[in-house]
C-alpha cells in the first residue's frame, strides 16, 4: 500500500501529490520560490505522466482566474504561487471563496517587497488571512505532500466547497530534499473521490454565478461563507483522521511538542517549529519547563484546540514570521484574542523574527524564549518585540 | 408591382437567452447587441462576463436574466476565466467522458477589454484558447458614471475628461482594439454595431466556426452616456457607420473585408451634433475629427482593397 521511502525535493513532492490527485487543470506562472512545483508538473504533463491541461498564464491574477473557470465547470484545478504573486491574486482569492470554488493552491511562503526579498517568511499569507480560504501550514516536505493530497479532499467535500491554501515555507521547506513516503495511485484513488460541483456551469442546467448583492442580501452572503468556512473544520478533522488511518501520520489543528506540564509554551507556525524542537529538547534536559505548540490550521481558526493546548501554561511566547506594520503581529493577536475570554489568562508576549529568510537556529530559539520570559517578568507585554535585529 | 404576403429577409430564432426584465437603461444599445450575440450563440454556450453594465443589469441577486450558464468574477479577468473554462471542458472531455459541444464566450465593455482587461485578453488570445471574445464598446465607463476609457472618442466630454474652458474633453484618439486583436494573428476579428442585428449575428456565427480565439468589437450606442435621446439608439449607430467614424469590417486570417462600403460618407457633423458629449466642439475640432476619420476609414479601405487585388 505505501511506497518505499525516497529522497526528493519538497516542491517536487507537492507536484507528485498533485499528479496523484489526477488534477485536470494547472495554471502556472513563475515566481520564486514556488517555480519548482509548476516546473515539476509541466514535466509530468510533457512526459505523459499526468493527463492535465497546463495553462501557462500571463500573470498570477490570470492563474487564479483560470482556476476559477476550470473549477466552475467541474474540473479539478491547481496552482501555486508565493509573495507578490499571492498579492496580485488577492482580488481573485476573494471571489474563489465567495463562489465556493474548491481550487487548491500551494503557497511557498516568501517575504513581501520592499525591499525585494525572495526568501521565506509568512508576510504573504498573513495578508491573505481574511479572504475566505481554508489555510493549512506544512512544516516539512512530508507534510507538504500529505497536506496537498488532503487539501483536495477537504476543499471538494460537498459540505465544504471552499478553496484551500497549503502553506510551505519558501526555501526552508520548498527547496529542501528530504526523505519521505509517497502513496500509490490506488490508495489515493480510494482516499480522494472524483470532484463534482453541484452547480457547475452546464448548458443543460444553466446557472448564474457571481451576481451582485444589494445591502439587503450582502450580509447574508458573507454570513453563509463565514459559516461554511467555520464548519469546514469537521471535514478537515475527518480527513486528517482518515489520512492518518491510511498512513500512520495524524495531523491536528494545533500540534503539540513536549507541551504537557510546562510553565512556558512557545508558539510557532511553519518549518521553524523543527528548529524550536531542538531548543525545547535541550532546555527540558536542563530542567526548564518549556514546551512547543505550532499552529497547523490557520483558517478556520481552531479556537477550541488552541485554548486546550495553551491555556494551562503561565507564559506564552508567540513567534510571528510576519510583521503587521504599525500594529500587533498577526498570529499573536489571534492568540491573545482567543485567550481573552478565559478567567485565568496566561501572559502572552509577541515576538517577530525570521523575516525574509533570516535563520532562527536552535540556539537562537533558546535566546528568543529567554527574551520573551524577560519581557513577561518586566510586566510590559503590550508591544511586539523584533528578534535578532542588527542594530 | 408584385404583392408578397411575407417579407422576411432572414429568419431569426425567437428564443431569447437574455430575458426581458433586466435593468438596462431605456434605449440601451449594448443589451440589444448582447441579445443578438446570444441568439447567434445558442444554448450550448458558457459565458464569462466582466464586471460592467451588462453584468450589473442582468444579475441583481436573487434574480438573473440569463438563460445560459454564466459566470462573473471580476473586471479584468473575463478572458482568463474563459481560458480556465475552455481547458476545464477539454480535460473533462478527454478524461471524464464529457460529451457536450460547448462554445466558450468572454464578454466585457470597452474598459474591461481595452483598459483593465487587456493583459488577460492578450494572454488568452496568444495562448490560442478556443473562445470568442465580444467587446461591447459604449466608449466610456458608463456603469460608474461616464468616465473616459481608451475607447472614448477624441473630443467627447466625460466625467473624468470633461470639456471646459481649458479642455475640449478627450484629447486622445480611440484605441484600435481590432488591430490589437489582429496582431495576435488570430483567425477571426470583426467590428460590428448594435444597430446592425444581422451583421452581428453573421459575425458571431462565423466566430463559432473558428477553432481558436476570435474577437468581435461591437460599437454599442449608450444614450445615457452619449447624451442623446433613448429613441435615437438605432439612428446613432447607423450614423457612426455612415459617417465612417466606425467602419464595420472583418479581418479573416489577416485579410480585411469592409462589410459596408458606402459610395459617399456622410459628414461627421451629422453624428456629432446629435450627441451632448460632443456639444462643446467647435468648427476646428469637427474639422480635425473629419480629417482623422477619413484617414482611418481610407486605411481600412486600402487594406480591404489590397486584399481584393490579391
Amino acid at each position: 500500500m505505501i511506497a518505499k521511502r525516497i529522497g526528493i525535493e519538497s516542491s517536487l513532492a507537492v507536484a507528485e501529490a498533485v499528479r496523484l490527485a489526477n488534477v485536470d487543470v494547472i495554471a502556472a506562472y513563475p515566481i520564486t520560490p514556488q517555480t519548482h512545483i509548476v516546473e515539476g508538473l509541466a514535466e509530468m504533463v510533457a512526459n505523459g505522466h499526468l493527463d492535465a491541461e497546463y495553462i501557462p498564464v500571463e500573470s498570477e491574477h490570470s492563474a487564479m482566474s483560470s482556476c476559477l473557470g476550470a473549477s466552475a465547470v467541474g474540473a479539478r484545478a491547481f496552482t501555486a504561487t508565493a509573495s507578490q504573486g499571492l498579492i496580485l491574486m488577492h482580488e481573485v482569492l476573494l471571489v474563489a471563496a465567495s463562489l465556493r470554488l474548491p481550487v487548491v493552491m500551494a503557497v511557498t511562503n516568501r517575504a513581501l517587497s520592499g525591499p525585494l526579498n525572495i526568501w521565506g517568511d509568512h508576510s504573504d499569507v498573513m495578508i491573505a488571512r481574511d479572504v475566505g480560504w481554508i489555510q493549512i501550514f506544512a512544516e516539512n516536505g512530508q507534510q507538504a505532500f500529505d497536506q496537498t493530497l488532503c487539501a483536495f479532499r477537504i476543499a471538494e467535500h460537498q459540505d465544504v466547497l471552499l478553496p484551500t491554501i497549503i502553506n510551505i515555507d519558501g526555501f526552508h521547506v520548498s527547496h529542501v530534499i528530504e526523505p519521505m513516503y509517497f502513496l500509490d495511485q490506488k490508495t489515493v484513488d480510494e482516499f480522494l473521490p472524483p470532484y463534482r460541483h453541484p452547480y457547475a456551469l452546464d448548458p443543460d442546467k444553466p446557472v448564474t454565478m457571481g451576481g451582485f448583492a444589494m445591502p439587503n442580501l450582502y450580509t447574508e452572503g458573507r454570513k453563509s461563507l463565514d459559516t461554511a468556512l467555520r464548519q469546514s473544520k469537521k471535514v478537515i478533522l475527518d480527513t486528517w483522521k482518515q489520512y492518518g488511518d491510511i498512513t500512520g501520520r495524524y495531523y491536528k489543528p494545533i500540534e503539540k511538542y513536549q507541551a504537557e506540564n510546562v510553565d512556558t509554551l512557545l508558539v510557532t507556525v511553519g518549518s521553524y517549529s523543527e528548529n524550536a524542537m531542538d531548543a525545547i529538547d535541550k532546555m527540558q534536559a536542563e530542567g526548564k519547563k518549556v514546551g512547543l505548540v505550532s499552529v497547523r490550521l490557520w483558517r478556520p481558526f481552531p479556537y477550541k484546540e488552541l485554548i486546550e493546548a495553551i491555556s494551562g501554561a503561565a507564559n506564552i511566547i508567540v513567534l510571528d514570521r510576519a510583521i503587521s506594520l504599525g500594529g500587533p503581529a498577526p498570529v499573536c493577536s489571534e492568540i491573545r484574542a482567543a485567550l481573552y475570554s478565559l478567567k485565568d489568562r496566561p501572559q502572552v508576549v509577541s515576538i517577530v523574527g525570521g523575516l525574509g529568510g533570516r535563520d532562527i537556529s536552535p540556539a537562537d530559539f533558546e535566546k528568543l524564549i529567554a527574551t520573551g520570559l524577560d519581557k513577561i517578568k518586566s510586566g510590559d507585554t503590550a508591544e511586539t518585540i523584533m528578534f535578532g535585529v542588527r542594530e | 408591382m408584385e404583392t408578397l404576403s411575407i417579407y422576411a429577409p432572414k429568419l431569426i430564432t425567437n428564443r431569447e437567452y437574455i430575458a426581458s426584465g433586466h435593468r438596462a437603461c431605456s434605449g440601451c444599445g449594448e443589451v440589444l447587441a448582447m441579445r443578438y450575440v446570444c441568439k447567434a450563440l445558442g444554448r450550448n454556450t458558457i459565458i464569462s462576463n466582466a464586471t460592467g453594465c451588462m453584468e450589473i443589469i442582468s444579475t441583481p441577486l436573487p434574480q438573473t436574466a440569463w438563460e445560459v450558464p454564466w459566470i462573473h468574477t471580476l473586471f479584468e479577468n473575463a478572458s482568463a476565466v474563459a481560458s480556465g473554462i475552455e481547458c476545464g471542458l477539454k480535460a473533462l472531455k478527454r478524461k471524464h467522458g464529457y460529451t457536450k459541444e460547448v462554445k466558450v464566450v468572454a464578454m466585457g465593455g470597452d474598459g474591461a477589454t481595452a483598459d483593465i482587461g487587456l493583459q488577460s485578453l492578450s494572454g488568452a488570445m496568444e495562448r490560442g484558447h478556443d473562445f470568442i471574445y465580444v467587446c461591447y464598446d459604449n466608449e466610456a465607463y458608463m456603469n460608474t458614471g461616464i468616465q473616459r476609457s481608451s475607447e472614448t472618442p477624441f473630443g467627447a466630454s466625460t466625467t473624468t475628461a470633461p470639456a471646459g474652458k481649458a479642455s475640449m474633453g478627450q484629447h486622445t484618439w480611440k484605441k484600435n482594439m481590432a488591430a490589437i486583436a489582429a496582431a495576435h494573428e488570430i483567425q477571426y476579428v470583426a467590428t460590428s454595431c448594435s444597430s446592425y442585428p444581422f451583421d452581428i449575428m453573421t459575425k458571431v456565427e462565423k466566430a463559432i466556426k473558428i477553432k481558436g480565439p476570435s474577437y468581435i468589437h461591437i460599437l454599442s450606442v449608450c444614450p445615457t452616456g452619449w447624451r442623446c435621446p433613448s429613441n435615437s439608439t438605432i439612428k446613432m449607430g447607423r450614423l457612426a457607420v455612415e459617417t465612417g467614424i466606425f467602419p464595420m469590417y472583418e479581418i479573416e486570417n489577416g485579410k480585411y473585408t469592409l462589410n459596408i462600403d458606402l459610395p459617399k460618407l456622410r459628414p461627421v457633423e451629422d453624428y456629432l451634433k446629435l450627441q451632448g458629449r460632443f456639444r462643446h466642439l467647435d468648427k476646428d475640432n469637427t474639422a480635425e475629427i473629419q480629417e482623422k476619420v477619413l484617414e482611418e476609414y481610407n486605411k481600412v479601405k486600402r487594406l480591404a482593397a489590397g486584399n481584393k487585388a490579391k
